[in-house]
């Protein structure tokens, strides 16, 4: 089947690549920078109504009454909705629907979402919120992950009496226990263990844009809603199940999008709620988020308390690891399912485990809901296990970078827990940040208070598993060409910023030798353009990438034909690139590529394509084998330069440098772009970010004045290597490049505290408050013995 | 975003006709200098004015002057951006310049003005939210509400001043002339601001027209030291601003030290100077009486858990903070700020 084709990493033509591997423009960066981009918010239909929504005062509560009789009273007011209207659930897995648009008789956090109103502007929407009446039973509010697990009453999500009959399942999410070989066993017979406690808090996406929506209702009873996702396809699908349309009635719009990072991949009630506002009143109906609800929308990643065991033998070679994870989830399911299984089934590179278990827990608490961020489910356990290995490698008496290549596990290798690897380029990874940090001079040479660290990890690149099981392909694209010479993609992709719909371009050009600003892409349009799944696990460049490899190779044969049939040449002397087609054999023999389509028109009438991917069947013979199977992994590698102020426990991050085997740098730019960007994100969830509710269950300070991401001056010196492994059956050898690269940052950071001064980190985030605990610990002082400290030094002349 | 709520904006042409609008509107009006904390505070409905009376248009709250006697005159409106560049502000009033050159960020410094920093309202962790979130908790004392949740069963608001400037200002003896339907009234700033946090000023309903910084001797020496958690942007979790006036061989004649972002009123450290005075440059003494006025100022701060940061890490870094602005006065190389 051509959707499971592998087009291999070079290309079929004996030119090399034109576009490939050149830095390019992004499709949409003129009109960004320039204000002409359309995003959601900036669209405005005719008679458009504004929409605003009631949240929840409380953090666990059953609702006893709603009134709305005075909100709905307020002149300019047109409708209010409540639960009642939309009662039916949803859920971004299929086995897990556990939300409802509006809360239906109970609300679990503060700020979930209860009524709706749709008024002649926002000012009359939030006035008539202001109106609403909520009657509220409260409930025992659960803060704490450890508490809810201890606690199976009252259920943040309440099984019916049969269901808890059957499996009784308290306030646990999911619970997943997977063991592959004897680690028992392996970790009695090794020579060395290391056995740590870790903690990663929560942290959120905060993209510049917040979320909005916007519906139309039509008279031919379509509906069409432009939002801010970066999940197109499963947005149809949702609001056809709530709203009860076929799905074929339903219209979703992905506009211009700012910034995303698994913050809007999941349906949000904002979408329902427009939709179904603009049905009741025959008006388009738009909500745009304040910042504020964009910190309760959350999704964010997980909080996770982790306790590992790592085992080795006395040369370092890694014999067990033992992982028990408790999942923070917050109070809906969303991608929970998936980060259950993410944080153990993701670890088992770049290193051979022999022998691997893990038990992860996850639990629902009255908290804003976590979900999928940047390195979903993965980002924790590899800051625990990276952080360990420094352990191990300091008690081997061995250099951690040492310990890392001794372990790696190769490539075209099957792990422990079943996934396929295929290209690997992992101790080019460590060889490019060796180099570049002149590790081996450097390391534990810096003096006081200075240091490195180092910290390696893999991600996937799309998962062979759609979050709803189906035999289509997961990525389609069409292709329209014509006489004007001009090639439109059409692809479900999102471009949600990394750039999917300018390696669209790219590919097109290359493969039918255009210049590329005769390619343009429509995109995540559900009308227009063929399904793929979505911006989500690093899977467009990947999938859609694959799927225009094999519609452009239909496409280029007809080319070839039709210019091969006027030429009356045999088919392998024609070459096309960059806007002109050439006869190998007389190369002055050229023509325009606007007439090879014209030519092409006339011998095979109008022209156009269909491509398709579809991953081969991946992953482990067991019940979640398939989750994290990946066609392809990336693999990183960072040092991570520090400063230490030892009395003011401020850590500087001075540089990082971040290699990072991508495959095939389809885009260098790009690829740079997404390694410096990721590394960012990592430092600042190491360093400032801090996601979570106080004693109340409100959140600490949903503004972008106290949730602190990390400004131009506290951003350090970000170097991005490239490596190239070319990948077997990525687009031209690509893997994923967006998500991969964050992962290393948190645990390098800590590892170079400790060749810094000596301490370990092993809880997030690393505020200067805890440096300090833990260098006053490491002296074993009191607390009181402060001022003695603070003051060595002191005594030279000023 | 959140939206601005509905106000009447008056633009008057002289402070006489501020001055009047002011007590016609009383209560119910606000003044707009550069509007970076009001707007934002108005969003979070923490103000909700009838009336705005925007300054901008007013001549006598604009220009920097220098007085024969030294005195530097300084009009409220004068932008941070400029009071940080001015050199004349540089030249007599280090610490000033550079607790100016570290509010907020650039963006903000550019619309932010002197006038408005000092008058700056105070700041709480339970209060600086939208009023979604303040009705969540039920509200505080500072705004709504009758409970404070910084200290448990608290009977007065401890929200935290937070103006940079402030303290800079105090160790210059700064003073300011203020304009109300009385007239004219000046007073050293230390007197403005009180200790109760619902509302940290003592003149109320008259307009802050200009800051006045007596001249300073030639010895003169100053720095500010802020700590945050970013290179920019946030307010300060401690502000320290340092003096020190050295007489020709190097003695330290004056000092002062003043802090902010403890309590609701900006703090004078007295006793922390005293064994400053009478060391000299380069001594050993001067710098273990430096250590000595960073234990001092440790013993007379206490932080509270109104403003996000720690409370105990922002104790523990009171005598960090003491001692490097102390340092940076006196080898000009402040402010004192970790980038």
């Amino acid at each position: 089947m051509s959707a499971r084709d592998v087009h291999g990493p070079a290309p079929p033509w004996s030119e090399g690549f034109r576009v490939v591997g050149r830095a390019q423009r992004k499709i949409d960066g003129l009109a960004k920078a320039t204000g002409a981009a359309l995003y959601t918010d900036d669209l405005v239909l005719p008679g458009m109504l504004h929409a605003k929504i009631l949240r929840s005062t409380q953090a666990h509560a059953r609702i006893r009454a709603i009134d709305a009789a005075a909100a709905l009273a307020l002149p300019g007011v047109h409708a209010v909705v409540t639960g009642r209207d939309m009662p039916v659930k949803y859920g971004v897995i299929p086995w897990t629907p556990d939300e409802n648009a509006l809360a239906l008789d109970k609300v679990r956090f503060v700020g979930d979402e209860v009524a709706a109103v749709a008024a002649v502007d926002e000012d009359t929407a939030n006035a008539a919120l202001k109106l609403i009446r909520v009657d509220y039973e409260p409930l025992r509010a659960f803060l704490d992950p450890e508490e809810a697990l201890a606690t199976p009453e009252p259920q943040i999500h309440e099984q019916t009496p049969e269901q808890k009959a059957k499996e009784p399942r308290g306030n646990v999410s999911k619970h997943v226990r997977l063991e592959f070989g004897e680690v028992d066993a392996a970790l009695a017979g090794s020579d060395v263990a290391v056995e740590g406690d870790y903690e990663f808090h929560g942290t959120t996406h905060t993209p510049i844009e917040p979320h909005c929506a916007l519906a139309q209702y039509g008279a031919d009873g379509v509906l069409t809603v432009w939002s801010s996702t970066q999940i197109t396809h499963y947005v149809q699908k949702a609001l056809a199940r709530v709203l009860g349309l076929p799905e074929a009635r339903v219209r979703v719009i992905q506009p211009c999008l700012g910034g995303a990072f698994g913050g809007k991949s999941d349906p949000f009630a904002l979408e329902f709620v427009v939709a179904k506002l603009a049905m009741l009143t025959g008006r388009p109906v738009k909500c745009l988020w304040t910042r504020e609800e964009v910190f309760y929308a959350h999704r964010g990643r997980h909080p996770m308390k982790l306790r590992y065991r790592t085992a080795a033998k006395r040369d370092g070679t890694l014999t067990a690891v033992d992982a028990r994870i408790l999942i923070d989830g917050g109070s809906y399911s969303s991608f929970g399912l998936v980060t259950t299984y993410y944080s153990g089934q993701l670890l088992t590179g770049p290193y051979h485990f022999p022998t691997y278990r893990f038990d992860s827990t996850r639990v629902f608490t009255n908290k804003p809901p976590c979900g999928p961020k940047r390195g979903h489910g993965s980002v924790q356990p590899r800051f625990a296990f990276e952080v360990q290995l420094d352990e191990l490698a300091e008690k081997l008496g061995l250099d951690p970078l040492e310990l890392r290549r001794r372990n790696f596990q190769g490539e075209h290798v099957k792990t422990v827990n079943g996934q396929r690897v295929t290209s690997n380029g992992f101790l080019q990874c460590l060889e490019a940040v060796e180099r570049a940090s002149r590790w081996k001079e450097r390391r534990g040479r810096l003096g006081r208070g200075r240091g490195l660290g180092l910290a390696g990890s893999m991600y996937i690149s799309g998962t062979n598993y759609p979050v709803y099981p189906n035999p289509m392909p997961q990525a389609g694209v069409q292709l329209k060409l014509d006489r004007s010479g001009l090639v439109t993609v059409f692809t479900g992709g999102n471009d949600i910023g990394q750039g999917s719909n300018t390696i669209a371009r790219t590919i097109v050009a290359e493969e039918l030798g255009l210049d590329p600003a005769d390619v343009r892409v429509v995109a995540a349009d559900t009308d227009l353009c063929p399904v793929d799944l979505g911006a989500y696990s690093s899977r467009v460049t990947f999938m859609v990438g694959n799927a225009l490899i094999d519609a452009c190779r239909k496409a280029r044969a007809k080319l070839v034909t039709a210019l091969a049939e006027n030429w009356k040449v045999a088919p392998e002397r024609i070459a096309f690139a960059l806007g002109r087609a050439t006869d190998r054999a007389d190369p002055a023999r050229s023509l325009d590529m606007r007439a090879v389509l014209q030519l092409a028109e006339a011998r095979f009438d109008t022209l156009g394509e269909t491509g398709a991917y579809n991953t081969p069947q991946l992953g482990g013979d067991y019940r979640g084998g398939t989750i994290g199977a990946s066609p392809a992994y990336s693999f990183t590698a960072h040092v991570v330069e520090v400063t230490v102020d030892e009395e003011t426990g401020r850590i500087t991050v001075e540089n990082c440098w971040i290699a990072h085997d991508c495959g095939r740098a389809l885009n260098p730019m790009l690829v740079a772009g997404q390694i410096e960007g990721s590394a960012y994100m990592g430092i600042a969830e190491a360093l400032l970010e801090d996601h979570g509710v106080n004693r109340f269950g409100l959140h600490r300070g949903p503004s972008l004045l106290d949730y602190r991401i990390p400004t131009s001056l506290d951003t350090p010196e970000l170097h991005a290597l490239i490596v190239e492994s070319l990948d077997p059956e990525g687009p031209y050898g690509a893997k994923e490049a967006g998500e991969g690269p964050l992962h290393p940052s948190i645990p390098a950071i800590s590892n170079a505290v400790h060749d810094a001064v000596g301490v370990r980190l092993r809880r997030l985030p690393f505020t200067p408050a805890r440096v300090l605990a833990e260098l006053r610990a490491a002296r074993a002082e009191p607390r009181g013995a402060r001022a003695a400290v603070l003051s060595a030094g002191g005594g030279e002349a000023c | 975003m959140l939206r601005l709520p509905a106000f009447e904006l008056r633009e008057p042409r002289s402070l006489a006709e501020a001055v009047a609008l002011l007590s016609e509107h009383g209560e119910s009006a606000q003044l707009l200098a550069g509007g970076t904390d009001l707007v934002p505070n108005m969003k979070h409905e923490l103000f909700t004015p009838k009336v705005v009376i925007a300054l901008a248009g007013v001549p006598e709250l604009h220009g920097v002057r220098v007085e024969p006697d030294g005195t530097l005159v300084l009009g409220a409106l004068t932008t941070l951006d400029a009071l940080a560049a001015d050199a004349r502000v540089r030249a007599r009033a280090p610490a000033l310049a550079q607790a100016a050159s570290l509010v907020a960020g650039p963006q903000l410094r550019r619309m932010g003005t002197l006038g408005g920093n000092v008058m700056l309202d105070t700041r709480c962790q339970w209060y600086n939210q939208t009023y979604f979130w303040r009705s969540a908790l039920g509200f505080c004392l500072k705004k709504d509400g009758t409970v404070c949740h910084v200290v448990a069963g608290g009977a007065n608001c401890v929200a935290a001043a937070s103006n940079d400037t402030a303290p800079a200002l105090m160790s210059l003896d700064a003073r300011l002339v203020l304009h109300g339907p009385a007239g004219r009234q000046e007073l050293p700033i230390e007197e403005l601001y009180t200790a109760d946090g619902i509302h940290n000023k003592r003149v109320r309903g008259a307009i802050l027209a200009e800051v006045r910084v007596p001249p300073v001797p030639e010895g003169h020496r100053g720095a500010y030291g802020k700590l945050r958690e970013r290179g920019s942007i946030d307010f300060p979790l401690l502000g320290i601003a340092a003096r020190l006036d050295l007489s020709p061989a190097g003695e330290v004649r004056a000092a002062a030290l003043c802090a902010v972002a403890l309590q609701a009123r900006p703090l004078r450290l007295r006793k922390a100077v005293q064994p400053l005075l009478g060391q000299r440059t380069g001594t050993p003494g001067l710098a273990a009486a430096i250590d000595a006025a960073a234990e001092l100022a440790h013993k007379q701060c206490h932080p509270l858990d109104n403003v996000p940061g720690e409370a105990e890490y922002r104790r523990e870094m009171v005598p960090v903070y003491v001692r490097r602005t102390l340092r940076a006065a006196l080898d000009g190389s402040g402010p004192v700020h970790h980038v």
